[in-house]
Formats: structure tokens, sequence, C-alpha cells
């Protein structure tokens, strides 16, 4: 799949967009570009506004002040939450719902396979994709966390999006299960999604960036090539979060 | 449940929902009073009007005052009440053409079996309300408006008592739920007979005055105007109020008796 | 005399009997009361629904109405109805009056707002922890509210049985519209106070533990739905 060229994916762009609630400023105007099919990392303590910044992206809160748009068509999206939201059905059914509400989305897996095939058995692909095939009856809700985020993962994965926003998606989750959703991640990523992530572990960010977004307290404080930002951070506090000291 | 389930099951009600509905229009709505349905003179004598005309009549058993409401709405295809001033009163104000006696009944009075107030020797209805006034003795009203209760307001004020004060307790109910309170606090009340003779909870409460002629309780048809309701069934609830007055209605409610006493007494002219 | 004694041989001797007008009697009032329930559920979940979802001015406002309305008491409406479809009403050409119809209608008034009130309190609860998800899936608040009510759907059991109760057990307001026509429009509620003014106190006790009976099996049978329902589904 990674040998065809996937389709250029429109910018996103911040300008001057700014996030207040009840007298509290949460996101200071931001000023940013996010193009091409990159893994951006959007990094920053506890409370920098990495959430935030994700749900502007995203499209699930307008900014109070200050413009959050796509230059050109907008993507198809998807977005991965820290804690998963699965529907109380099976896990099953938690995926041919996606399908059921949109009836125009094509999934990869159809797409390759040349002739339209049923929902349940899309859905079955994805499961087995990521490993939960032997689970497809068990309620969701009743997963272990790894196994949840996975389900959200499969999910995501029908919906094929161009974007893929995962807002610290690990931190609640033991190494094996980080494991798996990173390879899932590089995975979304070789099918042509670009990703945006959110995540305060460092080790993380090194595995996976290809730019960094630091945010501090609400301000954005650099947007760098992972390189430059892991070797040559431009603010003091990026470089004391990159120390590891603690930052807030 | 799944919405399949959920269909079948409204489907299966509204099935079974038509078959109610589509029940003929062979019938009239009768409002009447507690007193004729409660006694079963009812389930007694329609049998006999609906097998001979085909007609079925759906009771509505009401007190006589809202039956006279029912009527002035135009909720009722015909009445049979027992307050012979209001029946004519309603003929007067247009909303009947006709009223005819069809029989009657009588009221009585009954009490604890003790008789604090010592009615059971009294000369006339009115002695044995004064005694209970002036003995302050519980007394329970029905206090509904309805016939029964008409009735027992006119006494009191051929007695030249204004009932009032603890003794006197106004229950705003049927005579039904008014003779259950009376068993249960030990008072005095006014019933019609038939009521009294079907009310299966007496407890200790008796018969204690009986038989004077200002008990007499009168029943009236009425035929309800034309011209005020042009929608009512007047054609059917015609055939109803002139069977109620024929022979054969006559007979019925002669023929009715509960515990071998008969209850109503017809008196058609 | 009235003793619990033959409360409960009343009752066992009319479940024995089958005696023809009883089962009338009970059919009767399970169809009202169910066909009430369906009626008042297929206007109330969705409305309810939309309240917990739409913000708009007055919305404090509906909410507080219709938690009054939880407690109309069964005879206002009996007569609010009664007005309404008496020769004399507005609706009075339908010719309603008196008919199982019109105490179906009196029900659904008592019962929409239980629905309506304990839906839209539910749904908002769950809207809160789906709402991002679902507009993450793109889907708009009117195409969310089919998901919302189907994921909800043991709590909305229990809000149904609850309207279901209510139904079952007033009197008021389908002794008013209904008239307690013997054959047409009894049911057991209205039975009850007939035989209590009658003075057969035994056979109203034993009428009300029949309806006690029918209530329990139907609670019964739904509990068990929803039971088994949620430990396949979690």
């Amino acid at each position: 799949m990674n040998a065809s060229q996937p389709p250029p994916v429109a910018t996103l762009a911040f300008d001057g967009a700014a996030f207040t609630h009840r007298g509290h400023t949460l996101l200071k105007p931001t000023t940013l570009r996010l193009s091409g099919c990159q893994r951006t990392l959007i990094m920053g303590p506890n409370g920098a506004g990495k959430s935030l910044l994700m749900r502007l992206a995203h499209g699930l809160l307008p900014p109070t002040s200050g413009a959050v748009g796509w230059q050109g068509t907008a993507p198809t999206q998807a977005m991965v939450f820290q804690r998963p939201v699965l529907l109380r059905r099976s896990a099953l059914d938690n995926l041919t719902y996606v399908l059921a509400i949109n009836k125009t989305l094509r999934p990869a897996l159809n797409r390759t396979a040349g002739h339209s095939i049923s929902r349940k058995a899309q859905a079955m692909q994805a499961l087995d994709k990521f490993g939960l095939a032997h689970l497809a009856q068990r309620p969701a809700r009743v997963l272990s966390g790894g196994e949840q985020q996975r389900l959200a993962l499969a999910r995501a994965w029908l919906l094929n999006p161009q974007v893929l926003f995962l807002d610290e998606p690990t931190s609640a989750l033991d190494p094996a299960a980080i494991k798996a959703v990173e390879d899932a991640v590089l995975e979304f990523h070789r099918r042509g999604t670009r990703i945006v992530m959110s995540t305060h572990d460092l080790h993380q960010a090194r595995r996976l960036a290809d730019d960094v977004v630091f945010l501090h307290n609400g301000h954005l404080l650099e947007h760098t090539l992972a390189k430059q930002f892991f070797s040559a951070p431009a603010s003091r506090e990026a470089s004391a979060f990159i120390r590891g000291e603690l930052v807030w | 449940m799944n919405k399949t389930t959920a269909l079948i099951t409204a489907g299966a009600l509204s099935l079974t929902w038509s078959g109610t509905l589509l029940a003929d229009d062979g019938y009239i709505t009768l409002a009447s009073t507690t007193s004729t349905e409660n006694s079963g003179l009812f389930g007694a004598i329609i049998p006999a009007f609906t097998e001979k005309t085909g007609i079925d009549v759906r009771v509505v058993a009401v007190g006589t005052g809202q039956a006279f409401e029912i009527g002035r709405r135009g909720d009722a295809d015909s009445l049979l009440v027992h307050d012979t001033a209001g029946e004519e009163q309603f003929v007067a104000d247009g909303y009947a053409t006709e009223r005819l006696n069809v029989m009657y009944n009588d009221f009585v009075i009954v009490g604890p079996s003790d008789d604090p107030a010592g009615i059971s020797d009294s000369e006339t209805v009115v002695d044995a309300m004064q005694q209970i006034a002036e003995s302050e003795s519980p007394f329970a009203s029905r206090g509904d408006d309805s016939g029964t209760n008409r009735a027992e307001l006119r006494l009191w004020e051929d007695a030249g008592i204004t009932p009032q004060g603890e003794w006197y307790r106004e229950l705003g109910s049927g005579m039904g739920p008014t003779l259950n309170t009376a068993a249960g606090m030990d008072a005095y009340t006014f019933t019609d007979r038939a009521t009294w003779v079907a009310f299966e909870n007496p407890q200790d409460l008796t018969l204690l005055f009986e038989g004077d002629e200002a008990l007499f309780n009168q029943y009236g048809s009425l035929l309800l105007s034309a011209e005020r309701h042009p929608h009512l069934k007047h054609d059917l609830a015609a055939q109803w109020h002139e069977w109620l007055v024929s022979k054969e209605g006559q007979q019925a409610i002669a023929d009715f008796e509960v515990d071998g006493q008969q209850l109503f007494f017809p008196n058609a002219e | 005399m009235l003793t619990s004694d033959n409360a409960f041989s009343t009752a066992l001797a009319l479940i024995l009997s089958m005696d023809s007008a009883l089962i009338s009697i009970v059919m009767l009032s399970l169809q009202v009361s169910l066909m009430a329930v369906v009626i008042a559920s297929l206007l109330a979940l969705p409305l309810g629904a939309a309240l917990a979802l739409w913000r708009f001015p007055g919305r404090n406002a509906v909410i507080i109405v219709l938690n009054a309305l939880m407690g109309l008491p069964p005879v206002v409406a009996g007569l609010c109805v009664y007005l309404l479809l008496s020769r004399a009403g507005p609706l009075g050409s339908w010719g309603l009056l008196f008919t199982p119809t019109a105490m179906v209608i009196a029900q659904v008034i008592l019962v929409l707002p239980i629905i309506a009130a304990l839906t839209r309190q539910q749904i908002e609860t769950l809207h809160g922890e789906y709402a991002e998800q679902l507009q993450s899936l793109g889907l708009t608040r009117p195409r969310m509210i089919p998901t919302l009510l189907w994921d909800a759907r043991f709590g909305l059991l229990t809000v149904i049985l609850a309207g279901f109760g209510r139904a079952s057990a007033e009197v008021g307001a389908v002794m008013i519209v209904g008239g307690n026509i013997d054959g047409v429009t009894r049911v057991m509620t209205t039975s009850i106070v007939l035989e209590t003014s009658k003075g057969n106190l035994p056979m109203a006790l034993g009428l009300g533990i029949i309806l006690l009976i029918l209530v329990t099996m139907i609670n019964a049978i739904a509990h068990m739905i929803g039971e088994t329902a949620k430990k396949r589904l979690g």
C-alpha cells in the first residue's frame, strides 16, 4: 500500500486562534501551519493546552477568537481520544456502526478487494488487523484498556481518514499496549494518513515524530522538525522539558 | 427488546384495538345515578331492552349533578336521574323536551345499631333529623350535589336546621364511599334503599328510620332536546325512554330483586 | 366483612374461574395502558432526547414544566381531556368521549411527561460521555438521537416501566373520560372503585391483587429482557 503515492493533504491553518473559557485564556493567540503527510507530535507538560489544540484542530470546538481552518478541501478526519469512547454494544457492532452511519464510506479494505463486501465482513477484517477478532462479540466496554484503545483505532481505520488526531492515546496503557498503538500509528501513516498526535512522553515523541509542536501554558513556543527540536530546542522551557526537568 | 419486537407488539395492539373500536353503532349512552347502577338494576333490565330493540345501553353512573352537566354538554343520549325539581328545571331550560316518571324507591336513614340519637322511634323523618342535630350525633352527608344529597338538604331545610358543626361531615363522595365512611366512623347517613340493600360492608350500620312519605325518591327519564344537541342518537334514546314507561319496561323494573327484596317500584302514568 | 383471607381467596377464585367479564376487563386495562405507553414513548423519547441535546431560550422553563407535570393529578388530566372531547368541547365532533380511545389519550398525557423528563436526564448524561466521539464521527445532533436512545436502552426501559406503572395504576383520568361503562370502558382500577363503593371490599381487594400480579409480571418480563441483554452486551 505504501507504494502508491498518497494524495496531498490540505494544510491546517491556525490564524491567531485563541480559546478563552470563563475568563481564562487557555490557548493564547496561535498561528500555526500543519501541512504535508507527516507525523506531527504535539508536546508539552500537562495543562499546556495540547488537548485543546487537538480539539480546535479537529473542529470539535471553535476558537473564541481568530480562525482555524483548512486551506483547500477539508480532508476526512478521525480522532482517537485519551479515554476511548465506545458504544454500549459488542466490539463488532461498534465497528459496523460507523459503517452504517457513514454510508458513503469506502474503506481501504473494500477498495483493494475490488468488490463490495458486507459491513460485517469489513468490520471483521478491521478487528483482525488490530488483533481483536477473537473479541468480536464481547461487549466493548468490558475490554481491557489496551483492547479498548485498539478498538478505537480499528474504528478510525475503517473511516480511512486523511488526517488522524490522537490525543495522548497511550497515557493510561502498559508498555505492550503502547507498542500496539504506536505500531498502529505507523500503519496509518504508511497508508497515507497524516498524523497529529499529542503526548507528554518524550521517548514516544522521539520514536514517532517528524515534526514537533511545543506548547507551554497555552503558548505555542516551537514548531520545528523533530531532529532540530530534540537536539537544539529554541526555548528555555523546551530544553528543560527535554532534559526531563519539571516545567510548568 | 429490539425494533422488531416493538413493531410486532404495536401491530398486535392496534389489531386488538380496532376490534374494540369497530363495535357497532347500535347503542346509546345513558347518564344515570350510582344508586341504579350499583344496585344492579341496569344489569337486570337492559338485556330485556336490548333483546327487543337491538340497542345496547352504555351506562355512565355518576351523581345526579354531574349527570345533568353531562346532559347539558351533550355527552349522553339520555338521562335517568332522581331529582324531580332539578329535572323540571332541566326541561324548563330547554335541555330536555320531556320528563317522565319511571319508578321510585325510598330513602332511609341508617346509623350505628345503638342509635345514640334515638331516631328509630321517631314519628317523622323531620323529627329524626332534628334528634340527630340536637344530640350532635355524627352524620355523614354525601355533599356531592347528587339527587340523594339534594333530598337530604331539603329535609334539613324542612326541619328548620342549618346542618353545620363538628358532627355534620360533608364527604363529597358517592353513595357507596359515603356508606363505607359512615360505617367506619359510626355515623348516621341518608341513603337510597337500593344502594343500602345491595351494600356489602355495613359493619355496625343498621337501618334505623324508614317509611315516611317525605322519603319518597322519584326517578325520572329525560328525553334530550334534538334542537340543542342534534348529533345525539335521539331515535334510539326515544325508544329507551318509551320502553322504560311501557308495560314491559315497568314489569322488568318490578321484577328486579336483591335478596328477595324489590328495590324499585314502577310508577309511570 | 373484609379480611385479608377472603380478599386473597376472592382473588384466587376470580383467577381460577377465568370469568369472561373479568378477562375482558383485564384485557382492556392492558390494552389501554400499553397503548398509552407505546404512544407516549414514541413521542417522549425523541422529545426528551432533543431536550437533552439542544440549548435554546426557555429550555429550563420547559424542563421545569415537564418535571412538574410528572406530578399532574390524573383527575386533572382526565378533566382536561373530558372538556376537550366533550360534545361542547373543541374536539367534540370526534365522538370519542366515553370510549377506550379517550382513556388512551388521557393516559398519554399522564405518561408523556414522565418518560420525556426522565429520558432527558438519561440522555443528557450519556451525551456528556458520547458528544465528542459522535461529533468526531461527523454526526449532527438530530442524527445522534437514535444512537443515544439505543445506547441508553437499559435505563430507558426502566423509564418506560415507570410510565406504565403510572398508567396502569391511575383511576382518576379513566374514570372521567371513560365513564366506567360495563363492558366498554370498565378497567381494573375503575372496577376496584366500583366494588369499593358497593361495599364489596373482598372483591375490590381481590381485583387489586390481580392488578398487582399483572403489573408485577410485566415488570418481571421487562426486567429479565433487560438483564439478559445487559449481560450479553455490557
